[in-house]
């Protein structure tokens, strides 16, 4: 029965090491999408003018959505990889080079931060 | 997967192979999913089959990977086309001149070498943007500016080869003037520096220039000579001050003194900021969300262009506006500036009922409250907010999907700016182009102006056709009347090259003849700048 306590107890606290480093995974590559989004979205997409995405699409959903990309709930993988691959109208897509896929993972997991 | 033209599939094979085993197999990209993210996003051939592709691309990291490319490239004859940062949009972007090349990549090689804040200088490598210079001297506090292109995302080395310019003072706007110093991997694979750097252990190597010989840099401009794996460049120390100050004339004709006494202080060094010149009762240059001019004042400005200018001057009056205003702007010590501007209305004063509006003096650096306010790009911090006039606004529901430039330089005087929108304008008529009411020069460079016509891109084919139609009868236009374009995409550099002409194109040969004995198998940038290699050379000329 001791044995058998022990083991419980020591595959819970396993279990909230592996979720205790999971959601540390989870912060470091929303830490790291952040930096990607500085890098390569924010001189368009930051809130406030001077920011041509950011203007483009206040125009498109006149304040239905916000303007701003960091301030969005309804953004998903497919669309955020559609656009950093695709581009839409003046906004080009971004090369391998540029905005690796382990890049484009962590702008992803940094862009739908809120919806967990 | 597409292969690069003249070349068997079992040899461009083999030389991926190699190419995999000198750079690391996740280095070469040969999926339709990852080369079609350097087709040209603003090509105005999108979706045609002339649309210039690339079959593959390589991102090396290093100069040596780069110099065991081209031996593998020369030994395949596969054709490489080079970019750095790939962003120079509406100039070709990331996509070749001759379908099926293979890009090389530099973005990898993006360390900043070395910034020399005491004598004012950096040494970087091509993938290198100008954001990462920014920021790799901002966060060591290091008292010198860049000076950027609009928008800023390129890099230093791409944007000078490219002939690129900015906003700082004319010691640095030119940004192909303002390098010292380049290495360069030719296309049998040896390694070149140049300048100073030629010496083995030389100390100045971004402090002196020319070297000893020949002064070689130019031909790897613009051209497709060599590939640019490190290059120097001046930079501009800190200064403690900026100023403005506008003049304003009223009537239409006073352009030609205006122009005149600006040109007299800019080559004066008087004032060493790009000037901004606007008419205020046209309207010119237009903001990017501003509705249409009104169509009676379009008329009064066509009037104006054919010749007769009183009544537009006489609707100025009775607005309240001017002709004509020209910014000037100054950097340096705060007293020396003021007294420069004082020494500018001096000289404008000879123009009847000139009038001043004195800017404000910001000292410097900037406080993040005035970074947000300020032209950007005018301190040498660089931003993309330049895409503001192309992205969707108000006034602008459909944008098109980017722009191709037509850039003309036009003499530094107010007769030639009447005659070129006397002559672009009625192109622009003939062809149904958006040009506007009345085009404003920019004064990029020393001693000339700059025309810049945006043309749309878009994704509807035949509307392309119709705006290539009409950029090359534009540059046919311009050619007639002395006036070249400074830098174009490559669906236009054949074109562009071939108005340069003088004696039976001599200037063209002397290039072929440089890029038989340079790059015989005519490897690299194959078509770059109207540049062919002999045997692709026939079906061009």
């Amino acid at each position: 029965m001791k044995t058998f306590r022990v083991a419980l107890l020591s595959t819970l606290a396993a279990g909230i090491a592996a979720t205790g480093t999971a959601r540390a995974d989870d912060e470091a590559q929303v830490k790291a999408g952040n930096a990607v989004f500085q890098k390569w979205c924010a001189p368009c997409h930051a809130s406030g003018p001077g920011h041509p995405g950011t203007q483009a699409l206040q125009a498109l959903y006149n304040g239905a959505k916000p303007a701003p990309l960091e301030e969005r709930t309804d953004l998903t993988p497919e669309f955020i990889r559609n656009f950093v691959r695709h581009g839409v109208s003046v906004m080009t897509p971004f090369r391998k080079t540029e905005v690796s896929d382990a890049d484009l993972a962590a702008l992803t997991a940094y862009l739908i931060r809120t919806q967990r | 997967m597409r292969t690069p033209p003249g070349v068997k599939e079992a040899d461009f094979a083999a030389a991926l192979r190699e190419f995999a085993s000198a750079i690391g197999k996740q280095w070469v990209f040969t999926s339709d999913e990852d080369v079609d993210l350097y087709r040209d996003a603003y090509s105005p051939f999108w979706g045609e089959p002339e649309e210039r592709q690339a079959s593959a691309a390589l991102a090396p990291d290093t100069v040596e990977q780069v110099q065991a490319i081209a031996r593998i490239a020369n030994r395949y004859k596969i054709p490489l086309y080079t970019i750095s940062t790939g962003r120079n949009l509406g100039y070709g972007g990331s996509a070749p001149n001759a379908s099926g090349s293979v890009v090389l990549d530099l973005k990898r090689m993006n360390r900043v070498l070395e910034v020399n804040e005491n004598n004012a200088y950096a040494l970087v490598e091509p993938g290198v943007s100008y954001f990462d210079l920014y920021r790799y001297i901002e966060e060591r506090g290091l008292k010198v500016w860049i000076d950027v292109p609009d928008p800023g995302w390129g890099s230093p080395v791409g944007n000078s080869l490219d002939r690129g310019g900015g906003y700082t003072t004319h010691q640095f706007r030119n940004h192909f003037d303002a390098h010292c110093g380049m290495e360069v991997v030719l296309a049998n694979g040896d390694l070149v520096r140049t300048g100073m750097g030629a010496m083995p252990g030389s100390k100045s190597w971004q402090q002196y220039k020319t070297g000893f010989g020949p002064a070689i840099d130019g031909i790897f401009s613009q051209s497709n000579f060599g590939i640019v794996t490190k290059m120097g460049f001046w930079l501009m120390p800190q200064p403690d001050a900026y100023l403005t100050g506008t003049v304003e004339v009223p009537r239409h004709n006073d352009l030609v003194p205006l122009v005149e006494v600006l040109n007299f202080l800019e080559n004066s060094r008087i004032c060493q900021g790009m000037s901004d010149l606007s008419s205020p009762v046209m309207g010119m240059p237009a903001p990017p969300d501003a509705p249409p001019s009104p169509p009676d004042l379009i008329a009064l400005i066509n009037k104006a262009i054919d010749g007769n200018a009183r009544e537009l001057d006489d609707y100025a009056a009775s607005k309240g506006l001017t002709a004509w205003s020209v910014t000037i702007k100054f950097y340096g010590p705060a007293k020396a500036i003021a007294a420069q501007w004082e020494y500018a209305k001096e000289k404008f004063s000879v123009i009847a009922g000139a009038k001043f509006i004195d800017g404000e003096l910001i000292r410097l650096p900037l406080t993040a409250g005035q970074r947000d306010k300020v032209h950007k790009v005018e301190f040498g911090i660089p931003s993309l907010s330049i895409f503001s006039m192309g992205a969707r606004n108000a006034n602008n529901p459909t944008p098109g999907d980017g722009h191709q430039w037509f850039s003309p330089i036009i003499p530094r005087n107010g007769e030639a700016v009447f005659e070129a929108n006397k002559v672009f304008a009625a192109a622009g008529r003939d062809f149904g182009l958006p040009v506007p009411p009345f085009s404003i020069p920019f004064c990029f460079w020393e001693r000339s102006f700059l025309f810049l016509f945006g043309f749309p891109v878009t994704h509807d084919a035949a509307k392309n056709k119709s705006t290539r139609e009409a950029f090359r009868h534009l540059v046919q236009i311009a050619a007639g009347h002395g006036w070249g374009e400074y830098r174009t995409a490559p669906a236009y550099q054949d074109l562009i090259m071939s108005t340069y002409s003088f004696n039976n194109h001599a200037l063209l040969r002397l290039h072929e003849t440089l890029k038989d004995a340079i790059d015989p198998n005519g490897i690299l940038s194959p078509g770059r700048y109207g540049i062919w290699p002999k045997h692709l050379r026939g079906a061009r000329r």
